[in-house]
C-alpha cells in the first residue's frame, strides 16, 4: 500500500503505477461531472471546450452560490458544499471518458462494474474513493471554481475546481484489473447462506 | 390554538437548512456505537472521516452532504388545533422555495420527462407533504427529511404470496443489501415495511429507514424482525462504502401493516449514513425546533 501525491494532469504511466488499496492526494485541476453532462456529451453531440487529457473527474453536482465575478470567484460561483454522488448510475460513460477524451482517473463513491473496470484495464485508467457523504470535509480541499462549461445544465454543468490537498482517496480500482467493490460483493455473497441459515430461513 | 402560517412557512425553511447540517444525537450516537465495534481497517477509516464530517459541517456552518435530497415534510396535528389544511401546504411549499434561493442550497428536483430544474427544489407534488393526526393536545410538528437520491435509487417492493412465508421477507431483505453494496452510502437504516397494499408497504419502508435509532416497531413480531435481520446483514461483510467491513447497517427497522389474505408484500426503502431529520414543534407558547 503506497501513497502518492499527484499533480494533474498525470500521465498514462502514473496511472498504472496505481494498485488497489493505495491512496492518492490530488493537487491542481479537478473536473466535476454528473448524469447530465454525460448524457449531453455522448448522447446529444454536445461538445466541451475543455481538454480533459490525463485529467481526474469527480461525479458531482455542487452546490454553489452567485457572489459575481471577482478574483476568487472567476466564473462568478463560489463553491459552498462540493460533494460525491453514487457512480454506479454513469458506469456506460467510463470507456468514451478515457478513450474519447483522454480522461485517466474518476473519483466517486460506491464503485463502478465490469465495463469500467476493462476500460482502465485496456486504456489505464483508476478509480479513486472518495467518502460519499463527507462532503463538508471535501469542500474544504477546494479552493475555487476556475472555470464552468454547458453551464445551462446547472448544477450538472462541466465544473472546472482548484483543489489542494484532496484527499487522502483510496484506489478502489486499478489498472490490472483489481476492484475492492467486487472483492467485496464476492465475499458478501459468499456470506449469504449463513445469513440466511441464522435467519431459520429454510430453502434457497 | 391557532397556528400561525408565516411561521410555518419560516420554520419550513429553517428546517430544510437545519436538517441539511446537524446530524440528530441518535445518529452521531450510532457512529459512535459502530466505530467502536468495527474490525476492519478500511471500514474504521471510512467511519472516522464521516464522523470528522459531522464535526466540521457544525464547525464551518456547512451542509453534511451536497445532495439536498428529495425534501419532504411530515406534519402531525394534536387536539385543539386550528390550521387552514391547505395554506399550511402552501406556506410549507414557500419556506421550502425560500431555503432554496435564500441560503442558496442546490435543488435537486427536475420534471421526470423534460428534466427542467426550476432551481426551487419544488415540483409538481414536491415537496412530499404527509399530514397525520395525534390526541396530543395543542401541538403541531413539522418533521423535516431531505432524502438523498443515492439510497433513495435503491428501493424494493416485492409482493411475495403467502405460501412464501415470512423466510421471503428475511431472504428480500438480504438480497436488497447485497444488490444495494457501496451504492447507498452505508452505514445504513435498512428500511423494511410488511403487508399493507403495495403503496402503503412501501410508504411503511420509507417511515422504517427515516425513523430515529433506538425506536422499536411497536407490533411485536416487527421488533422480533428488527433484531434478528440487524445480525444478519450486519455479518455479510459490506461494510462502510461497500469497500468492506462490520457496518453495514446501523439498524434494520421494520414496519408493519395488515395485509389481504393472498397477499405477502415487503418492501424496502433505505437511508444512508447522512441520516438528516429536522423538527419544529409549535405549541401556545412558540415554535421549537430539534429532532
Amino acid at each position: 500500500m503506497s501513497h502518492y501525491d499527484f499533480t494533474t494532469p498525470v500521465t498514462e504511466e502514473q496511472v498504472r503505477k496505481l494498485r488497489v488499496n493505495d491512496t492518492v492526494t490530488l493537487n491542481g485541476t479537478l473536473y466535476g461531472i454528473r448524469d447530465a453532462t454525460l448524457i449531453h456529451l455522448f448522447d446529444r453531440g454536445r461538445k466541451t471546450r475543455f481538454d480533459l487529457r490525463g485529467h481526474a473527474l469527480i461525479h458531482t453536482a455542487p452546490n454553489v452560490k452567485w457572489v459575481g465575478e471577482t478574483k476568487a470567484a472567476p466564473t462568478g460561483y463560489e463553491p459552498i458544499c462540493v460533494g460525491t454522488t453514487t457512480s454506479d448510475r454513469m458506469e456506460r460513460f467510463t470507456r468514451p471518458l478515457l478513450s474519447e477524451y483522454g480522461a485517466r482517473i474518476i473519483i466517486g463513491k460506491g464503485g463502478l462494474r465490469e465495463g469500467s473496470a476493462a476500460a482502465f484495464r485496456e486504456l489505464g485508467g483508476a478509480y479513486l474513493a472518495v467518502v460519499g457523504g463527507a462532503a463538508a470535509l471535501e469542500t474544504t480541499w477546494v479552493e475555487r471554481i476556475e472555470d464552468v462549461d454547458l453551464d445551462d445544465l446547472n448544477p450538472e454543468s462541466l465544473w472546472k475546481f482548484r483543489v489542494k490537498g484532496f484527499g487522502p482517496l483510496l484506489v478502489s480500482m486499478d489498472s490490472h484489473g483489481g476492484s475492492l467493490y467486487t472483492e467485496v460483493n464476492q465475499a458478501a455473497r459468499a456470506k449469504r447462506a449463513a445469513a440466511l441459515a441464522a435467519l431459520g430461513v429454510k430453502s434457497k | 390554538m391557532k397556528v400561525d402560517l408565516k411561521q410555518v412557512e419560516e420554520a419550513s425553511k429553517e428546517l430544510y437548512i437545519r436538517a441539511l447540517k446537524i446530524l440528530p444525537p441518535d445518529i452521531k450516537e450510532g457512529f459512535r456505537r459502530l466505530d467502536a465495534g468495527e474490525t476492519h481497517a478500511t471500514g474504521k477509516a471510512i467511519l472516522g472521516t464521516m464522523i470528522r464530517n459531522i464535526a466540521v459541517a457544525e464547525q464551518n456552518n456547512n451542509l453534511l452532504c451536497q445532495d439536498t435530497g428529495i425534501p419532504i415534510y411530515n406534519v402531525t396535528i394534536g387536539a385543539d388545533v386550528q390550521v387552514d389544511g391547505f395554506g399550511l401546504k402552501e406556506a410549507i411549499r414557500k419556506g421550502c422555495e425560500r431555503a432554496t434561493r435564500e441560503h442558496p442550497i442546490r435543488s435537486s428536483v427536475v420534471h421526470p420527462v423534460t428534466r427542467k430544474n426550476e432551481h426551487t427544489s419544488c415540483g409538481r407534488e414536491i415537496p412530499v407533504i404527509h399530514v397525520d393526526f395525534t390526541p396530543q393536545p395543542e401541538s403541531l410538528s413539522i418533521e423535516m427529511i431531505p432524502k438523498g437520491s443515492g439510497s433513495e435509487n435503491n428501493s424494493w417492493l416485492r409482493m411475495a404470496v403467502p405460501a412464501d412465508g415470512v423466510d421471503a421477507i428475511k431472504t428480500f431483505v438480504v438480497d436488497c443489501v447485497l444488490d444495494a453494496g457501496g451504492k447507498t452510502c452505508p452505514p445504513t437504516i435498512v428500511g423494511v415495511g410488511v403487508g399493507g397494499t403495495a403503496d402503503l408497504c412501501v410508504h411503511l419502508s420509507k417511515v422504517a429507514a427515516t425513523r430515529p435509532l433506538g425506536s422499536r416497531c411497536e407490533d411485536p413480531e416487527g421488533a422480533a424482525l428488527e433484531e434478528s435481520l440487524t445480525r444478519a446483514v450486519n455479518q455479510l461483510g459490506v461494510g462502510p462504502q461497500g469497500l468492506g467491513g462490520d457496518s453495514t447497517a446501523f439498524a434494520v427497522h421494520v414496519e408493519v401493516a395488515a395485509t389481504h389474505i393472498t397477499m405477502n408484500p415487503v418492501a424496502v426503502n433505505m437511508q444512508c449514513h447522512s441520516a438528516r431529520r429536522a423538527r419544529a414543534t409549535f405549541t401556545p407558547k412558540g415554535v421549537t425546533y430539534g429532532f
